[in-house]
């Protein structure tokens, strides 16, 4: 990645050549977002997703095309639309990324400390759990996404969600809302959308997981939860542990209905 | 003059040779060169017209610098190259296109940006070149993560 | 080895639109890697495409263009099951290529 040397763009108060205005540049800032989207390199992990589907792995030397994502076993195809959801061989409501965790486990044999040995890539370098996410979130596109909302501990892991999304902890007395609570709040030029909300839960639920061009990383919901615990001063959450599911339970049922469009790309 | 002749025997031995032993000729001096006069100079032009005929299709604001997505398109006719240049990058010349029978002046490419800088998009046709020009903001949004 | 390049080439209203990813670190030779040492230059620097073994758009690219690139090409004709040929070469002399047929 290129180091910039000056970060540019001022944008209240100033007379500027157009866009003039925020409204303008909010404009434009779609219109990348969209020209980006185009271009997706997130598809060649796609392509690598399917192949370690389709891969003998593990003391079990078994693919994953047994794995139950929650339609039968090996149904890839609309799978991710209808996650998170409760599982009862594991009395549980799982994410995908867990259920790929549980996958490798019960069908490979992989211990979970072999599963979770590198579940976060590096540029141009993803997981396995990235890649698997990747395609198995392929094969999602154009559906609604209608995670699980019937099951009473589906119900639970939503109460749960929204009780840490504004739960306030850790040595800066952080909770999601300190960023993602008020209407019209930014990082830098990025707009901090409110995710208790349908509107901006609607675009997170159908573009995760997403290609992130500013690192060439494919980075997942789990990363993404992983990363605001640390950008916040939190202890580490566990790897598709009961909290960071009943985070991504919570924004995937606010955004529930819209589209799959993902995998997407990102800044 | 060697360069060209380099590239019309790597052309006319791609019909025998495997595709990427084809085009083995890389403008060395025109993509290390640090100005954008410089960089126009070693790929033969000099002073190209402005001209509406040329069109750059791109974001106005780019959210990141390492991915700014450029369509151009030139109807003007004849038209057998396009050359794309970053003025403020580290070496101006991002990439050159020529066209050959049966393709379509067109290309949409990501570029990197190390700054806000005008993008140019030269294009040469009948011997002559032609040159569009758009501003593109580059900024950094987001929280790093 | 290289890693995967995907590639969509479909005709509509008498053009061929040919859209191509590659996987390509290009790099530009002023990163630095965990360890503060530069992540040397690699890049793609020459791309061919090709219409039934017939180079249509030949390209010069460099480490300006963005990491895993994708580049959109217009053909003029063209028929549904025509083979487009991307090839590229990088500067290290590493290589690869993908056909397709138009759809």
């Amino acid at each position: 990645m290129i180091r910039f040397s000056k970060t540019v763009l001022i944008l209240s108060g100033l007379a500027l050549t157009a866009p003039a205005s925020a409204q303008d540049a909010k404009k434009e800032i779609q219109r990348y977002r969209d020209m980006v989207a185009e271009g997706s390199p997130a598809e060649l992990f796609e392509i690598e997703g399917e192949a370690l589907w389709k891969k003998p792995q593990g003391p079990r030397s078994a693919s994953f095309e047994k794995c139950d994502l929650g339609m039968g076993p090996g149904v890839v195809k609309g799978a991710y639309a209808h996650l998170p959801r409760y599982f009862a061989d594991a009395d549980r409501v799982m994410d995908l990324e867990a259920r790929l965790m549980h996958c490798m486990m019960t069908l490979q044999g992989r211990t979970a400390k072999e599963a979770t040995a590198r579940v976060f890539g590096s540029a141009d370098r993803p997981s396995e759990m990235e890649s698997l996410s990747a395609y198995v979130a392929s094969a999602s596109r154009g559906l609604p996404m209608e995670p699980g909302m019937s099951h009473p501990k589906e119900q639970q892991a939503y109460e749960l969600g929204r009780a840490l999304y504004v739960h306030r902890a850790g040595p800066w007395d952080f909770a999601c809302t300190s960023c993602h609570g008020e209407e019209g709040k930014r990082i830098r030029l990025q707009e901090l959308p409110v995710l208790a909300k349908p509107e901006a839960a609607r675009a997170v639920a159908a573009s995760w997981p997403a290609y992130r061009v500013s690192t060439s990383q494919f980075i997942t919901l789990q990363w993404r939860m992983n990363d605001c615990y640390r950008q916040m001063r939190m202890p580490e959450p566990g790897f598709a542990s009961e909290a960071t599911v009943a985070l991504i339970h919570f924004i995937t049922v606010n955004g529930r209905g819209v589209p799959y469009r993902g995998p997407g790309n990102k800044r | 003059m060697d360069r060209i002749r380099r590239a019309l025997i790597g052309i006319s031995a791609a019909a025998f040779l495997k595709p990427w032993e084809a085009l083995a000729a890389w403008n060395k001096e025109a993509f290390g060169a640090k100005t954008a006069q410089d960089a126009l100079r070693s790929i033969g032009v000099s002073g190209a017209a402005p001209t509406k005929e040329v069109l750059i299709e791109a974001p106005e604001i780019a959210e990141n610098g390492a991915v700014v997505p450029i369509e151009i398109t030139s109807n003007i006719p004849g038209t057998t190259s396009i050359a794309v240049i970053a003025d403020k990058n580290p070496f101006p010349l991002v990439a050159q296109f020529r066209f050959h029978e049966g393709a379509v002046p067109f290309v949409k490419l990501n570029i990197k940006m190390g700054e806000t800088s005008e993008v140019r998009a030269i294009a040469q046709a009948g011997g002559k070149s032609y040159v569009a020009t758009k501003e593109i903001k580059v900024t950094i949004g987001g929280c790093g993560g | 080895m290289a890693g995967p390049m995907k590639m969509r080439a479909t005709w509509a209203n008498g053009f061929t639109d040919v859209r191509v990813l590659m996987t390509h670190p290009m790099e530009t030779g002023q990163r630095k890697d965990p360890d503060g040492n530069l992540v040397p230059m690699h890049f793609i620097q020459t791309i061919t495409v090709q219409l039934n073994g017939k180079t249509v758009v030949d390209c010069e690219v460099s480490q300006g263009v963005s990491r895993n690139p994708v580049f959109s090409f217009r053909i003029k004709g063209g028929a549904r099951g025509d083979k487009i040929t991307v090839a590229w070469q990088d500067n290290k002399g590493e290589s690869n290529s993908i056909d397709s047929a138009v759809a």
